[in-house]
């Protein structure tokens, strides 16, 4: 039957971890409960949900930084993020519906690492890193290494997500997200994107630009950065971006949308970013 | 306008199970606790088409708690009676669906029930199933309508069509029709596509049984506990009075609950008898969604012959409706769709056809509008596209062709009274105000494209054409000793408000607070057989049958009281009179009180022939109009519905309030329908059967709705109420439709219209499919 | 292994021995015999079994045992006062039987207790547009019936019961006319 434990602080956390490396992590369950009975009965259940330690937004510097356990309530009702991180405060409240929000956290949806996980777009857009601890120690690694492929992740089997850090953009860079969902609300992305456009003099220096849903695993899309680095945030940069954009993803069709949809959105997207970043 | 005693009819009175169902108080059938009770699943069927091979129990498992049933080695034809069973299909209109499907037979669709595990507990249930293999055989499917018309794999009869009908007016032959089309000046001429819709009721299926002394007890959730009676009759092979089926609170139906709790009786039933203990079965959301019925898929061909001046020549529709792979409900559904397919409008000469196909798909069925959304989506994007290409204001337009009493419809019924048409166009051209703006920004900085639609139909309340005279449907209230009156009908609120608003009607005829008033839960040992909850007749047949059986009770109460001289209020004297027939011997009484039952009784001057589909179609139609503001981001192609305002002639809103419930919620089901649900095929299987995929709209994906209760009393309805239940399914989507060619200047004739359609169509080249008529 | 789990249910305390994976929806419908809460689809989508977990809405589909111990739950039974045969309803509870907000009732216990918390969080007080907060808070409860409204009604006329409720869209519910013309 099943085993359970529930630690109260990282170290505890991580000790469990590393003692029962078969067992399931659970956070807020808003994944790895959906459809439970129809599920395998985990070995045992390593439940991070009690660890006030994983929870909390707090400023370090120039970095905000979120404890894994941080839900997306936490980030829709947080001053820090709405001032620093708009966008991924943007984010959260999209994430499903309140219900879900109440429950599902940062590094649920960091370790799931779904295509469509709805953060996941905003921190490659942020640059954000994480905080991955062990009994080997903790080591930092920047978010956009660690999505590997469908679902996978470079964490290691012993190893726990303990915080997101997200440096906090400059005045000269624009923030700019959009989830385009199968409805208004409680809907899975079909097509993701969140851009950073640093501008400066109406030129742009530099973009990150992070896509869901359009990929096995979230991405950044590098060409399409490429050709905006050094443009001007006009028309002609934006159609450049958009066919960059062309030759760097292949999005599939599935039951929620068409490849071709998803690209046209996608691009669509992008263009929008780049000309509304002119605009600011 | 109302009377002094009884008042209820007309007045909002709050909901008579409202109470019960805020404060988590209500029982629905999984909130039964029942000793002994087990739990049952399906093993199903993974092959859209083949045979069943067999069933390989992993002997690694233990099965000593665990029941499975296949079709085989049951003992089918000994009878209940016997300890065994009767016939092994699912009795609704035809006996071509088995309730399993036995080895070695063929089976029909993925999904499809081959066999029964039932244990303890639900998870060892499910363990149990994880363990048994069902051995198949593909063969080639028929996954499309025009494979299942080519007829090159044959799944029912030689032509693999279900039904058909052929519905003329104003010609005899093929050649007058085609005449009459050339004599028009003009011919738009298009194809529309509608997709499967799921009910997507809250509840799940769930049914449970139990076998009590040679009596199978059925309860569940479901809106017909005389269809299931009936199946189980022919399942069990027994006598009526040897099944029981009692309707338990209904978290929803649609059309969903019509008759798919048929199949599962029969296999709560199968487990029960196999078991010797009570049976629950409670569906899964995925299984729900793969497995029963959903609203049929169709094609519509609509050939609109106009003249110079606007008024049009000649109508001919070809209707197509995939069946799936059994008949089911099938038929009744196409006639429906047929008999509406030329829409409320005034035309000599009509042409209908209408076939039903069978395909290796899982039957589809009943689903609120029945047929007739389909075919209005098809006529409504016709007279918007005429309207288009004429130049005429789109309510100019209908307005100057709807049909109005004295005018005969496609059937060559003459219309005589309470035709909406004049109120409901007056009340939605009031309500319309001005279009809305069309180009914009959104707030992510988006361009946005608006645009309005118009769409106007009727909607035929009561079951179709003499079929009411067959159903011969009755109702019984009863005056108690304890001062209530009992309403006893088989009609099953499903949380369309059918209790209230019966409780509404017997207070107002017995001239009686509407708290005396009960309405038990329907159990057929114990209320008349009123007819299926369907079709928009509750309230106009069976609430008229409450209606004259109260106020013949009333009469009777009152006359026996007059001569004996009791004076008092109603319960008072019913109380005298049964204490008086108790010291006659009480022979009279009916469960302890006083009753009367009638049986429906037909407006005069009702005629229809069925082998020629002319006449009265229906004994009144509702009429309604829909005005639809649409916004389309330009960027993601995706659809905000700005407005939505619904006007609909219900005769008489008995309860204003559960009336607007009605409409609303068929008007959300409609928008839905129109650009959010899609139930995706992939080779026969429901690909996206989750709650998660195959979606419906949520509170934050629709306007708020501006709802207009037009009334145009029926002089045969209970106080001039006529069916509403459906109508506001009817028309919505096809407003959409039209709204999005407004915004967008390109034809959009298939359903749902999904942000990846649109993109489609405004692609180079692009095009929505179908094709599209005229529309510049 | 079994695990003893401790916590408070409707103000007052449960203590359940089960599987920590088992859900709290079924620990409230088969331990506790707390029927109110329903299950419509088990994906957390639906948002028919929303208990407050800690006082806040959460799909109970989605919550383990194990998680529940030393924190307080309420279900649509704890929402009104009073017995059972005489019930006081919560205002939203009220409302929605007074405007229709509540046919088939099978998404009624998720949506009175989403919106009992609406209430209680003064979330609507001083919205620009409350309809449209009612929409985005509600977004997680799915009514196949009502077409949402006259739940909006409902809950707008229990969360700001002073006045701010007499310009409810078309909104006559329960008033007794509806609009009838």
């Amino acid at each position: 039957m099943t085993g359970y434990l529930r630690p109260t602080s990282l170290a505890d956390a991580v000790a469990a971890r590393a003692a029962h490396p078969d067992w399931l992590v659970l956070a807020g369950g808003t994944d790895l409960m959906v459809n439970a009975p129809h599920r395998p009965v985990p070995a045992g259940i390593v439940d991070l949900w009690g660890c006030a330690e994983l929870r909390g937004i707090a400023r370090d510097g120039e970095t905000l930084r979120l404890g894994a356990g941080t839900t997306w309530l936490d980030v829709v009702q947080s001053a820090l993020v709405a001032a620093h991180a708009p966008i991924l405060g943007a984010a959260a409240r999209e994430i499903g519906a309140p219900q879900i929000q109440a429950r599902g956290t940062i590094g649920g949806n960091v370790a799931t690492s779904s295509p469509v996980g709805d953060s996941l777009p905003v921190l490659l857009a942020l640059d954000a890193t994480l905080g991955l601890a062990s009994p080997r120690g903790r080591r930092v690694v920047p978010y956009r290494d660690f999505a590997t492929g469908y679902r996978t992740t470079s964490l290691d089997a012993d190893e726990l997500i303990a915080a997101v850090v997200v440096p906090v953009p400059d005045a000269a860079t624009r923030l700019s997200w959009r989830k385009v969902g199968t409805r208004a609300a409680q809907s899975i992305s079909k097509v993701m994107a969140a851009a950073a456009i640093h501008v400066e003099d109406g030129v742009i220096a530099w973009a990150r630009f992070g896509l869901g849903a359009v990929a096995a695993r979230p991405i950044r899309a590098a060409a399409a950065e490429a050709a905006a680095a050094g443009r001007p945030a006009d028309e002609a940069t934006a159609r450049a971006v958009a066919d960059a954009l062309a030759g760097e993803i292949r999005p599939i069709t599935d039951v929620r949308s068409a490849a071709d949809y998803r690209l046209e959105v996608a691009q669509a997207l992008l263009v929008r970013f780049v000309l509304n970043a002119g605009r600011s | 306008m109302h009377t002094p005693s009884g008042g209820s009819v007309g007045k909002s009175l709050p909901r008579v199970d409202g109470v019960a169902k805020v404060t988590g108080a209500a029982h629905y059938l999984d909130d039964l606790v029942v000793p002994r009770l087990r739990h049952g699943v399906t093993v199903r069927s993974t092959v859209a088409h083949g045979t069943f091979d067999g069933l390989d129990l992993d002997p690694a498992f233990d099965w000593s708690q665990i029941t499975v049933v296949t079709a085989d080695h049951l003992g089918w034809g000994q009878g209940l009676a016997a300890g065994g069973l009767g016939q092994n299909h699912i009795a609704m209109l035809d006996t071509d669906q088995p309730a399993l499907v036995p080895v070695g037979g063929r089976i029909k669709h993925v999904d499809e029930p081959l066999a029964l595990i039932a244990a303890p507990t639900r998870a060892l249930a499910l363990a149990a199933r994880a363990h048994a293999r069902p051995r198949q055989t593909a063969q080639p499917a028929v996954l499309a309508i025009d494979d299942a018309l080519r007829a090159e794999v044959k799944l029912y009869g030689d032509d693999n069509v279900f039904k058909q009908f052929l519905i003329r007016k104003g010609h005899a032959t093929d050649d007058e029709l085609e005449a009459a089309m050339a004599g028009a000046d003009r011919v738009l001429e298009g194809t529309y596509h509608t997709g499967a819709q799921e009910q997507m009721y809250i509840e799940p299926q769930a049914m449970m049984a139990t076998l009590d002394g040679g009596i199978m007890r059925i309860a569940g959730s479901m809106q017909c506990p005389y269809y299931v009676h009936k199946a189980m009759k022919v399942l069990l092979g027994c006598d009526a009075e040897q099944v029981v089926v009692t309707q338990t609170v209904t978290g929803g139906g649609f059309g969903g609950k019509e008759e798919y709790p048929s199949m599962l009786a029969a296999h709560c039933a199968l487990l029960a008898q196999a078991s010797g203990a009570p049976v629950k079965m409670v569906y899964d959301r995925d299984a729900d969604i793969a497995a029963t019925t959903k609203r049929h898929p169709s094609r519509v061909h609509h050939r609109l012959g106009l003249r110079a001046d606007g008024t049009i020549a000649a109508i001919d529709v070809d209707v197509i409706f995939d069946g799936g792979a059994y008949l089911t409900l099938s038929p009744v559904v196409l006639s429906r769709g047929v008999l509406h397919a030329a829409g409320p409008y005034r035309c000599d000469v009509v042409r209908v056809r209408g076939r039903a196909v069978a395909t290796n798909h899982p039957p589809h069925g009943a689903f609120r509008g029945f047929g007739a959304p389909q075919t209005t989506f098809a006529y409504e994007r016709q007279l918007a596209k005429a309207a288009r290409v004429l130049g005429v204001a789109p309510w100019d337009h209908r307005d100057r062709l709807a049909l109005r009493p004295g005018d005969t419809t496609a059937t060559g019924q003459v219309l005589e009274r309470s035709v909406g048409t004049d109120d409901v166009l007056r009340a939605i051209r009031e309500a319309a105000g001005p279009p809305p703006t069309r180009d914009g920004t959104n707030r992510h900085g988006a361009p946005v494209r608006r645009g309005r639609g118009h769409a106007f139909y009727f909607h035929g309340a009561g079951f179709t054409g003499s079929g009411e005279q067959r159903l011969a449907g009755r109702a019984t209230v009863v005056a108690r000793p304890d001062g209530t009156f009992e309403v006893l009908a088989s009609s099953t609120d499903m949380g369309q408000g059918a209790i209230t608003i019966f409780t509404q009607l017997a207070a107002e005829a017995l001239g009686v607070p509407p708290e005396q008033v009960r309405v038990p839960d329907p159990a057929t040992d114990h209320v008349p057989d009123s007819g299926p909850t369907v079709a928009s007749r509750t309230c106009m047949v069976v609430g008229g049958l409450v209606d004259r059986a109260a106020r013949t009770l009333r009469l009777r109460v009152e006359a026996w009281a007059d001569a004996a001289g009791i004076k008092g209020d109603l319960a008072t004297r019913a109380a005298a009179m049964i204490a008086a027939m108790i010291e006659r011997g009480g022979g009279d009484l009916v469960g302890g009180g006083v009753a009367e039952t009638v049986q429906y009784e037909p407006p005069p001057g009702i005629h229809w022939d069925d082998a020629t589909y002319t006449g009265q179609a229906y004994p009144c139609y509702g009429w309604a109009g829909c005005l639809v503001d649409v916004e389309v981001d330009l960027d993601t192609r995706e659809v905000s519905l700005l407005r939505c305002v619904h006007a609909v002639d219900v005769g008489r809103a008995i309860n204003p309030v559960i009336v607007r419930g009605q409409i609303e919620g068929g008007t959300v089901q409609a928008l839905g329908w129109a650009v959010l649900e899609s139930v995706v095929y992939r080779d026969g299987k429901v690909a996206n059967a989750s709650m998660t995929n195959c979606i419906v709209p949520t509170f934050a994906d629709v306007p708020d709705l501006e709802t207009i209760i037009v009334e145009c009393p029926y002089p045969y309805g209970p106080s001039g109420a006529k069916g509403v239940g459906e109508i506001p399914m009817d028309g919505p989507a096809a407003a959409v439709a039209n709204a999005l060619e407004d915004a967008l200047g390109v034809p959009f004739d298939r359903l749902p219209i999904l942000p990846e359609d649109i993109a489609r169509a405004l692609r180079p080249g692009g095009g929505a499919g179908g094709a599209g008529g005229g529309a510049a | 292994m079994s695990l003893l789990v401790t916590f408070g249910v409707n103000g007052q305390i449960a203590s359940v021995e089960v599987s920590p994976w088992k859900r709290l929806l079924d620990v409230l419908r088969e331990d506790l015999h707390l029927t109110g809460t329903k299950e419509g689809c088990g994906e957390g989508e639906c948002g028919a079994c929303t208990v407050l977990l800690d006082g806040v809405p959460v799909n109970s589909c989605l919550v383990a045992a194990g998680q529940c111990d030393g924190r307080a739950v309420t279900t649509v039974e704890g929402l009104a006062r009073g017995s059972a045969a005489e019930p006081l309803l919560h205002a939203v509870q009220r409302e929605l039987v007074a405007r229709g907000g509540a046919q088939c009732g099978i998404c009624t216990p998720g949506i009175a207790v989403c919106a009992a918390h609406l209430c209680e969080s003064g979330a609507l007080v001083g919205a620009s547009d409350p309809r449209a907060k009612v929409r985005e808070l509600l977004a997680g409860n799915i009514c196949r019936c009502t077409g949402y409204q006259l739940v909006v009604d409902a809950v707008i006329a229990a969360a700001l019961p002073d006045g701010e409720s007499a310009e409810d869209g078309a909104g006559d519910g329960g008033r007794g006319d509806g609009g009838a013309r």
